[in-house]
């Protein structure tokens, strides 16, 4: 079964029903089917093969929906980024993919227009292209089709061991490392999921989540999949838009994170807007504090709080079943439905329950690997019990219970997660280098009630130099996702160093 | 309060533009769909308005209405010192 073929099917049973709701406006079915088959033959005429990357850069919303389903109509391979990526890093992102094509917004044209020059895409689909005077002339760079064209359905032959996805995470070593995914890991993960939380053709999804990242994207195509209706609602920074929606189209499913839920409790007279249309929350990306899993239990008692973990690599791992909330609030459960999992010693050694020990994961929903990484694949896949095949080494760190409920202790490696994302601090430090007068650099997480973690960067100056934090903040918020820039930066007169030299990043934990 | 436009305009430009990628905002375009602010932006944004002009921003007036350009800031603001 291919990833995008239930949301084909769910268009033909229900043509005529609402998909989606951005806003004002409100696409059926068939509309939105129709938009993905053009989209797709338009990806086709491009000379975008099988198996090709297709990167889409856009912001969420039907287009962005329309062109995930296009790229996979076509046999290519999904590269979701987001919106926010800044020149430098869309140019690493094309060139490491080698992408043929580009779909994505002349809003964003300061972004893209950089790395054009320096890619070998053969074509580059710009949304609104007419509404923007200021497109350099490249004859790569291509309109979006026309909206009152239509395309036969484009028969594509793929076996659900074709990649489906490549998903972008943070990496050790500061490079962005691509997950990918097949048909057959996305279908089993998204299966699994359906299992335990029981999504329904008439639900209505709210997704305040950006829709690149692997929670709001599998939530989208879920939802589309089902023949539900998702109401994608960008105004998330703003709570009392969001849940202002949550009450107007009568939302039954609210995915979110923990500052989403933050900022929604954070308002005064949360029950003031009616949302007893609510049956099911999920939480995931970082725990949610246990003050706010009982205050959104008192604020919405009808709807089942699913507390849940998982990571790109193999999308979900574990969730709590909802009765046990009240009981367990800080675990996170005892794995998904058709997986196998166990924790581990610094040796490999398998642990019995009761113990601590980085989580291993077994199952179709594990990634291939990380795309044309033989080090970090070799690191985190290895043999597991059946021979020659792999398991994922999570390197997320847990605690069982005697009974096997798991609780997160943290990560093994330096990453950092902020705003249920992670980033690697490598990332962070290369481009704070970039700056003159910057000899020294450290950049770590630090808890943080809002955020899980917030980026703190330690900077060393060269004589001389008048370098502000201000300005250090706002170099990066030029270069980096902002959920990378560092919230604060301490200008120091020396960091702490090992023997050998390096920064020793523990002792400024 | 063009004083208002240009202020903010300086703090957008300091804080969230300067640098590589510097991006001409118009007056009414919208700081989310040009990705010059997300939720952490539009709080930072808050904070700086409430001590720059000594006004407190409601839950119920943070709304892209009243936040998500220069010309809906300047209004905004003008209408909050009157009141």
């Amino acid at each position: 079964m291919l990833l995008h073929k239930s949301f084909e099917q769910a268009a033909r049973r229900l043509p005529g029903k609402v998909a989606l709701v951005v806003g004002e406006q409100r696409i059926t079915y068939a509309e939105l089917h129709r938009q993905a088959r053009v989209l797709s033959h338009a990806l086709r005429s491009d000379g975008v093969e099988p198996g090709d990357r297709v990167l889409v850069m856009m912001d969420s919303g039907a287009q962005y929906a329309a062109a995930v389903h296009a790229v996979l109509m076509a046999g290519a391979v999904l590269v979701p980024v987001s919106a926010q990526t800044k020149a430098e890093k869309l140019t690493f992102l094309l060139s490491d993919t080698r992408a043929t094509a580009l779909l994505t917004h002349s809003l964003l044209s300061s972004h893209w227009q950089p790395a054009l020059a320096h890619s070998a895409l053969r074509s580059c689909r710009v949304h609104e292209a007419s509404h923007h005077a200021g497109l350099e002339p490249d004859p790569r760079i291509r309109p979006w089709p026309d909206a009152s064209d239509d395309a036969p359905e484009t028969t594509v032959q793929r076996i659900d061991q074709d990649l489906a996805a490549i998903i972008y995470t943070s990496g050790t070593t500061g490079l962005p490392k691509g997950v990918m995914l097949t048909h057959l890991n996305m279908v089993s993960a998204w299966s699994s999921v359906q299992a335990y939380l029981g999504l329904r053709q008439d639900d209505v999804i709210g997704l305040a989540l950006p829709l690149v990242y692997s929670y709001g994207l599998y939530n989208l195509l879920m939802g589309l999949g089902l023949g539900a209706t998702v109401v994608i609602e960008r105004h998330a920074a703003f709570p009392v838009r969001l849940a202002q929606t949550l009450e107007k189209e009568r939302v039954t499913v609210l995915p979110g994170v923990p500052t989403l839920y933050a900022s929604l409790l954070g308002l005064s007279g949360l029950e003031r807007f009616d949302c007893r249309a609510l049956r099911i929350l999920t939480n995931a990306a970082a725990a949610l504090p246990e003050a706010h899993v009982q205050r959104l239990r008192a604020a919405w008692p009808h709807a089942q709080l699913y507390l849940m973990y998982g990571l790109t690599e193999c999308k979900r791992a574990s969730y709590l079943p909802p009765e046990w909330v009240d009981s367990r609030p800080n675990s996170v459960g005892r794995g998904i439905p058709n997986q196998e999992h166990w924790l581990v010693d610094d040796e490999g050694r398998r642990l019995p329950n009761g113990s601590t020990g980085e989580l291993v994961v077994r199952g179709s929903h594990v990634m291939q690997g990380y795309w044309e990484r033989p080090e970090e694949n070799a690191q985190r896949l290895r043999e597991g019990p059946v021979p020659g095949q792999r398991v994922l080494h999570t390197g997320d760190l847990f605690r069982s219970d005697p009974e096997g409920y798991l609780t997160f202790v943290g990560r093994r490696d330096d990453i950092i997660k902020t705003r249920g994302e992670k980033v690697a601090p490598r990332e962070v430090e290369n481009a704070i280098y970039l700056l003159r007068g910057v000899t020294g650099c450290a950049v770590i997480g630090v808890a943080d009630d809002k955020l899980g973690q917030a980026v703190k960067a330690y900077v060393t100056l060269a004589e001389g130099s008048e370098l502000t934090e201000r300005e250090i903040i706002r170099h990066c918020l030029a270069r980096l996702e902002s959920h990378m820039v560092p919230q604060a930066v301490d200008i120091v007169d020396a960091l702490p160093r090992t023997e050998s030299g390096k920064i020793r990043h523990a002792s400024l934990r | 309060m063009q004083d208002i436009k240009a202020q903010v305009r300086q703090f957008i430009a300091d804080n969230f533009i300067m640098g590589a990628d510097g991006v001409a905002l118009g007056d009414d375009d919208s700081f989310l769909e040009h990705q010059v602010l997300d939720s952490t932006g539009f709080l930072e944004l808050i904070s700086h308005l409430e001590e720059s002009y000594g006004i407190k921003v409601l839950d119920d007036e943070m709304v892209p209405e009243n936040l998500d350009s220069l010309s809906s800031v300047a209004n905004y603001v003008a209408r909050k010192q009157l009141a």
